[in-house]
């Protein structure tokens, strides 16, 4: 992080203190009411958070990759459903702007992003594929007219109500493989979200993650250029990976401070005598230390294979088990992390009332090792294995 | 450039391994396997299926999905990584 030049560390700044006195200050009302964080959506629109990694000749900032990785972590300290959103919004942005193939349609959309600060969800995931993100069922359908349209039944769409525009994996035509997909672009205004479960969940209630059926009506030209397995290869799965962790990693710190503090002031109570708490404190620093650790090397391994020349590196199955490495430990230690905080802290932690309650972040934390279920990445791995010969 | 025998016997291997909805002679050697219907799955086992048919070892290099992409892609990387440079098949025959 020592490379950030002047404007990043200005943009980071303002972040940090949208984090705590908007997110961090609604967080417990968001989570309890399980409603979205409007408050600090609209901070971040006025910072142009949303903008924030359009390349500057669009309109954006061109903040690095590290950079937003860094603003995932601050928010997820002070509120963990501003932070998973601000970071799914992120991973759709610098996904297109990185695979619009200069297609004028996609540049022009991403100017009227950073003018207008809008915001993107995902519709990846569907009812029937088993959380494979590789398969689709729902097709592009060709009308009359030239226009394209699409059915999807997604089980959950992040802050779909919330979003301007949706970023949707189809399959490419009605008579197509369930593997030969794209990925479309659609507004407000050509897409209807018909509601088709609640968002009542154990945690990252604000995420606002219910299941829709989704329809949509739009031009070819919304059919983002570039192979679909590139997109996914070099940009949407790694990326994916790499800003939730840091999510996760914002969460886990945030907890690990609640009982260092704990810790702090108990000891500051009885100088001197033993604390066994402390001992206890110190076991939950090397877990977070092993997170952080796995975190910011992924981030590391993906800035530096996306310098070489065609990204081929990041086409491979290493690069594939690498950042699926990253997602396993990462969702499996955060957790760890929180519930080691919750040891230390005791029943202050576990009320949800005290200056040292972790209860939210141990709930938040659990939801990591769903998000792209653990046991479906471990599948892939298990065949991937077979034949990669690294990693 | 491979041998007629070589090319054949990529064929077989995409016939038993690819799982194929559709017969892998009615594609040409530039059709996309992927958008034939082969899933990431069926490729990998295509791949170890001919590490062993061609008793050769694919370098995480080449694991990616371009190079399995197509009949003639296959062939390609067969053709690099066999010393010979001509593809002729092992004198044990490879798996059947």
């Amino acid at each position: 992080m020592s490379v950030l030049v002047d404007s990043e560390r200005a943009f980071l700044a303002e972040i940090r203190r949208i984090a705590q006195e908007v997110a961090g200050v609604a967080a417990d009302e968001v989570d309890r009411d399980a409603r979205f964080p409007a408050e600090a959506l609209e901070a971040l629109r006025s910072a142009g958070a949303l903008s924030a990694a359009v390349p500057d000749a669009l309109g954006g900032d061109g903040v690095s990759l590290e950079t937003i990785a860094r603003c995932c972590f601050e928010l997820a300290r002070r509120c963990s459903s501003t932070a998973m959103v601000f970071a799914m919004h992120q991973i759709q942005v610098i996904t297109i702007a990185r695979h619009l193939d200069r297609a004028p349609w996609f540049e022009s959309y991403l100017r009227d992003l950073a003018r207008e600060q809008r915001l993107v969800a995902s519709v990846t995931s569907e009812v029937g594929t088993g959380g494979d993100m590789g398969r689709s069922i729902a097709a592009a359908t060709p009308l009359d007219g030239g226009e394209l349209r699409f059915e999807k039944q997604a089980p959950t769409v992040s802050y779909g109500v919330h979003a301007d525009d949706l970023f949707t994996t189809l399959r490419r035509a009605p008579d197509a493989e369930p593997g030969d997909q794209i990925l479309v672009l659609t507004k407000s205004g050509q897409a209807e979200l018909e509601p088709a479960s609640v968002w009542d969940t154990l945690g990252m209630r604000g995420t606002c993650s219910p299941g829709f059926v989704v329809r949509a009506q739009f031009g070819s030209e919304q059919v983002l250029p570039t192979p679909f397995a590139e997109v996914m290869s070099q940009s949407l799965v790694p990326l994916s990976h790499i800003l939730w962790s840091h999510v996760w990693l914002g969460i886990a710190t945030e907890a690990f401070e609640r009982a260092r503090a704990f810790v702090r002031t108990s000891a500051r109570q009885k100088p001197g005598e033993p604390l066994p708490a402390a001992l206890r404190l110190s076991h939950v620093m090397a877990e977070l230390a092993l997170l952080r650790g796995e975190v910011s090397q992924a981030l590391n391994d993906f800035v530096q294979a996306d310098d070489e020349a065609g990204r081929e590196r990041l086409m491979t199955m290493a690069s594939v088990l690498r950042f699926n490495n990253l997602k396993l430990a990462a969702s499996e230690q955060a957790p760890r992390v929180c519930g080691g905080a919750l040891e230390v802290v005791g029943i202050l932690g576990y009320k949800n009332d005290t200056p040292y309650s972790v209860g939210r972040h141990l709930r938040d934390a659990l939801s990591a090792r769903l998000m792209v279920a653990n046991e479906r990445l471990h599948a892939t791995d298990a065949a991937l294995l077979l034949i990669a010969k690294e990693a | 450039m491979l041998s007629a025998d070589a090319r054949i016997e990529i064929r077989r291997v995409i016939r038993e391994h690819a799982r194929l909805p559709v017969d892998v002679d009615t594609l040409d050697d530039g059709a996309d396997l992927f958008a034939a219907g082969m899933t990431s799955h069926a490729s990998v086992n295509l791949m170890l299926a001919l590490e062993d048919a061609f008793d050769l070892e694919f370098p995480d290099r080449m694991l990616t999905r371009g190079v399995f992409e197509s009949v003639g892609a296959i062939g390609d990387a067969i053709a690099e990584l066999t010393p010979s440079a001509d593809g002729n098949l092992p004198l044990n025959g490879g798996g059947a």
